[in-house]
Order: structure tokens, then C-alpha cells, then sequence
């Protein structure tokens, strides 16, 4: 442990990286995948299709491949995303890696939040959706207005789930040249060999962290919006 | 036709796939040496003895690296790794009365070398192994049988030519390296990928500015693709390569220590380089001086 006790800004900035990979492609595939959700229940044939392949490609093939295919196959054709570190946000820039880890994240990740979401929208009974159409309202305003607030609501458990799948799955990272915990856990075994195991456990205990505020959040957001049936 | 469309796409997308993940490691260092295998090795060592186990047995599995043309490299197809690091475990290897084809070799990489010894999955770790006081706590390590420094490849049309110029650059290496940790030292962004070969694919590309490690390695790689790459800097860091060792053993070191001071002496060592390292175009150097085994 005193590896990474005398090293403990490091210790956080690795996890900062974490939090920080977390944060951007959570975000970003809870945003996209709602997207996929909505054209995969919407009456437009040819969206719905696209979507549906979308969701069996990205989640049939490892999250692994994915990362090969953004971090090895595309610089090798031209794309290597370096355009983004020229894009200042408040004075800060992403780095093209960090860009492309979110990437790889958020293409994956959203094809389970837009099933997550699915399972939500088929949850809310059939007659919300005939009294808004009733109403009515058009597609896109029965989805916003009466579809997925109710859906949302019930897909918290199982949304918990994808996110928390999420917070582990950045560790893939470590191998694309991000030093986020599990790669700066390498780099810290490396140095001390003699204090693996108490390594090994400040890491772990940093993710058992993580995931547990993940499903702590979620269980607070739960109790506040449960649809009372 | 749509059926036979999707194949081409799908045979096109994986070709593109594969070649980008393996990169060309290529065959450098592709030579070896004959080692005279000493008879009747058994006699040599005391009962009890680790070496005398070997010996008996005629049985030693050694773990080498497969991803560094000319320390350790082995190709998918190949049936045994090349590479200076294979070429001191026959030499030890044959002490014992065991011939190079005899030899167990399992991969290792940096990150399971010492529970690899502890645990007995290999009897000799030979990988690069570089000595440090902390990896002494928990492994034995004899020698060092080689000294090299850490470098810089670059692409041959790069601006890099000294270490000042690495600031602010994004430099890789294998993820946990002591490499790494050195050129964020000297203010590189740092970038860990998993195997020395993607690494060099990144230089390539053109994603990163530099890979860094230590000189033998980068001359390798540097070697299969001379007109695109080239090492620059001179060594910023001093990496002395031991043999690792299970310290359940401790007899085992002097008879490394013995057996490498003998190879150095009657040239089977120069061989051994010149037929590995030696390929890509530097000098033999002069053997380094073994360090004083710790008293049993």
C-alpha cells in the first residue's frame, strides 16, 4: 500500500481519468441510445431497421474489437480524429485519444441503453400511447411528452446496470494509451513488484467506490420518480 | 450477388482489421547459434541442487518475451522464440546437459514475470528483465548479461531530435513500462498500449509522435522499416537485464552468474548477440560485469 499512499496524486488522477471517461460516454450513449430507442419504436420502417442493425452489430462484437478497430484500424485509413484537439472547450482540449476511448465507449454502450430503453417503452401501457395518438398528439410528441417520461422511470434498475458495465468497461482503455486506473495500477505494480497484492486492493477499492456511488445515485433517483401504480 | 457482395465486405473489413492489428513484426533477428550441450551435466552439480534437478530430468521451461524483434520474438507460425534473450537460455540451458530444442519456452510479459517465478510456471525468467531493488524483494535476478538505455523511435521525417523535444508530445510504450514513467518524466504525454507492436503501428500512423523503450528493442523495429523510421537520442536511462530467478532457489544464481561469465569469455555471448541484436547494425559492446550473487 505505500506505493500508492506516497503516490496518491496519482493514485487520483488515474481515477479522475476514469470518472472522467465515465461521465463523457455515459452521457453521450444515454443521449444516443434514447435516440436508437425512439427510432426503433417509431413508425418510419427504414430508421427502425437501421437501428435494429445497429444494436445486433455493436452488441454482438466485444467491446475489445471495437477499441482495435478506433485505435489500430482507423489511423492506419486515415482517420486518427486529431482535428478535435484543435477544438478549445473554456480554455481546456480534449486530447484525440481521450475522443476516441469515448468513442469506442459510447458506440457500444448505446446499443444496451437503447435496449434498456426499449424494455421501458414496451413497460408503459398500451392505452398511454392510443390516449395521446387520441389527443392528438403527433410521434415525436407522445414520445416526449407521454412515451419516455413513464419509460424512463421504470428503466432506472436495469439502466443502473448498463452504466455500472459502463464504469468497468473504461478499464479496456489501460491498452489504448490512457492512463486511467487499471493502466496506472500496471505502472505502479511495475515499479513495486514487492507491494502487489496491496496494490491491487487501493485499485479494486477505487472501482468498489465508483460503482457503488453509481448504484447509490441511482437508488436515490429511484425512490424520487417511482411511478406510483 | 448481395449474399456474395456482403462476403467481399465482410473478407475486406477483416483483412483490414487483421493486417492493422498484427502490424509486420517481420522475421529480424531470425538467426540463432549452435551451442555445445555439456555431457553428463549432472555430475557437475551437488545433490539437492536445483540445477542437478534440471540436469536429471533433462527438463527447464524458461519464459522469454515474443513481441520484441531481437531481445524475444516469436511469430504465430514459428515453433520456437529468437532473439538475444533465447540465445542466453540455451547458453544456460546447455550447462545443464539440455538441448535447445529441449527447452520448455512460455511467453511472458511484463506484468506476470515475478508471480510466473513464485509460482513456478518457469523455472528462468529472460525478458527483458531489467534489475531493479524492489523486483529483488520478491525474485532472485542474476547477471545483468546485458546493459542497454532507453531511446526514441521516431518517423525518419519527425522534428524530434532530442529529449528537450519531447515535451508536450505524445510518446508510447507498453502500458505500466518503466519507459513510460520516464518520458512523462520529461514531460511527454504518456501512452501505454498493450504490445511493443501496436505501439510501432501508432508511430505509423501517425498517432503518436514517438515510441520510446530501450535502444535494442527500437532498433529492431527500426530495422524492418528503415526508410519510414529512425532512432534518435542518446540513452537517457541505464537498464541492466538480469535472469530472473525463483529465490526458493538461491543456488541457481551462481551457477547464472558462472555460466554467463564463461560465455562471455570464450565468445559464445558475442555469438549470440551478433546473430540477434547484432542484425540490425550496431556494435557488439563489451559484455557487462555480473553483479556479486547474495549470500545464500
Amino acid at each position: 500500500m505505500d506505493a500508492v499512499i506516497s503516490n496518491f496524486d496519482e493514485y487520483l488522477k488515474a481515477f479522475g481519468l476514469t470518472i472522467g471517461l465515465f461521465v463523457v460516454s455515459g452521457i453521450a450513449s444515454l443521449v444516443f441510445g434514447t435516440i436508437l430507442a425512439v427510432l426503433r419504436v417509431g413508425p418510419v420502417s427504414i430508421l427502425n431497421k437501421a437501428a435494429a442493425l445497429y444494436v445486433t452489430l455493436f452488441r454482438n462484437t466485444p467491446l475489445l474489437m471495437i477499441f482495435v478497430f478506433i485505435f489500430i484500424a482507423m489511423p492506419v485509413l486515415g482517420y486518427n480524429f486529431k482535428v478535435v484537439e484543435n477544438v478549445e472547450i473554456a480554455g481546456y482540449n480534449v486530447s484525440a485519444f481521450f475522443f476516441r476511448a469515448c468513442l469506442a465507449l459510447t458506440l457500444y454502450t448505446a446499443a444496451f441503453v437503447c435496449e434498456a430503453m426499449r424494455s421501458g417503452v414496451n413497460a408503459v401501457p398500451l392505452g398511454q400511447a392510443e390516449a395521446g395518438r387520441a389527443i392528438g398528439l403527433t410521434f415525436s410528441q407522445s414520445m416526449t411528452l407521454v412515451i419516455l417520461p413513464q419509460a424512463t422511470r421504470a428503466v432506472i434498475p436495469p439502466m443502473t446496470s448498463v452504466m455500472i458495465a459502463l464504469a468497468k468497461n473504461t478499464s479496456i482503455a489501460a491498452a489504448f494509451g490512457l492512463a486511467e486506473a487499471t493502466a496506472t495500477m500496471r505502472a505502479f505494480t511495475n515499479n513495486n513488484a514487492d507491494q502487489r497484492i496491496g496494490i491491487f486492493l487501493a485499485f479494486a477499492i477505487g472501482y468498489i467506490i465508483v460503482v457503488e456511488v453509481i448504484s447509490l445515485s441511482s437508488y436515490l433517483v429511484e425512490r424520487k420518480v417511482r411511478v406510483a401504480r | 450477388m448481395r449474399f456474395i457482395r456482403t462476403k467481399a465486405v465482410i473478407a475486406t473489413v477483416g483483412l483490414a482489421l487483421s493486417l492493422a492489428a498484427c502490424g509486420d513484426a517481420g522475421d529480424d533477428g531470425g538467426e540463432t547459434t549452435d551451442v555445445e550441450v555439456q555431457e553428463n551435466a549432472g555430475d557437475e552439480f551437488d545433490d539437492g541442487t536445483a540445477m542437478k534437478e534440471f540436469a536429471d530430468s533433462g527438463e527447464i521451461t524458461i519464459g522469454v518475451k515474443y513481441d520484441q524483434p531481437g531481445i524475444g520474438f516469436k511469430g504465430a507460425t514459428d515453433d520456437m522464440p529468437v532473439g538475444f534473450d533465447p540465445e542466453i537460455g540455451k547458453i544456460l540451458a546447455a550447462s545443464l546437459g539440455i538441448a535447445a530444442e529441449d527447452i520448455t519456452w512460455k511467453e511472458t510479459i511484463s506484468d506476470n514475470r515475478e508471480p510466473f517465478l513464485q509460482e513456478g510456471e518457469v523455472d528462468l525468467v529472460i525478458a527483458s528483465y531489467s534489475i531493479t531493488d524492489e523486483r529483488r524483494q520478491v525474485v532472485g535476478q542474476a547477471g545483468p548479461y546485458y546493459v542497454t538505455g532507453q531511446q526514441l523511435l521516431v518517423k525518419s521525417d519527425s522534428d524530434i531530435a532530442s529529449l528537450d523535444d519531447v515535451k508536450g508530445t505524445e510518446v508510447c510504450s507498453v502500458t505500466g513500462s518503466t519507459s513510460l514513467e520516464n518520458i512523462k518524466a520529461e514531460g511527454a504525454k504518456p501512452r501505454g498500449f498493450d504490445t511493443y507492436s501496436e505501439c510501432v503501428d501508432q508511430v505509423l500512423s501517425g498517432t503518436v509522435d514517438a515510441m520510446t523503450t530501450d535502444g535494442a528493442i527500437l532498433l529492431g523495429y527500426a530495422a524492418e522499416n528503415p526508410d519510414e523510421l529512425k532512432v534518435v537520442v542518446d540513452p537517457f536511462s541505464e537498464e541492466r537485464y538480469g535472469v530472473g530467478y525463483s529465490l526458493d532457489k538461491p543456488e541457481m544464481c551462481q551457477w547464472i552468474v558462472d555460466t554467463i561469465t564463461q560465455a562471455q569469455e570464450d565468445g559464445d555471448w558475442g555469438s549470440a548477440f551478433e546473430a540477434t541484436l547484432g542484425q540490425s547494425g550496431v556494435d557488439t559492446p563489451e559484455p557487462p560485469a555480473m553483479d556479486e550473487c547474495p549470500a545464500a
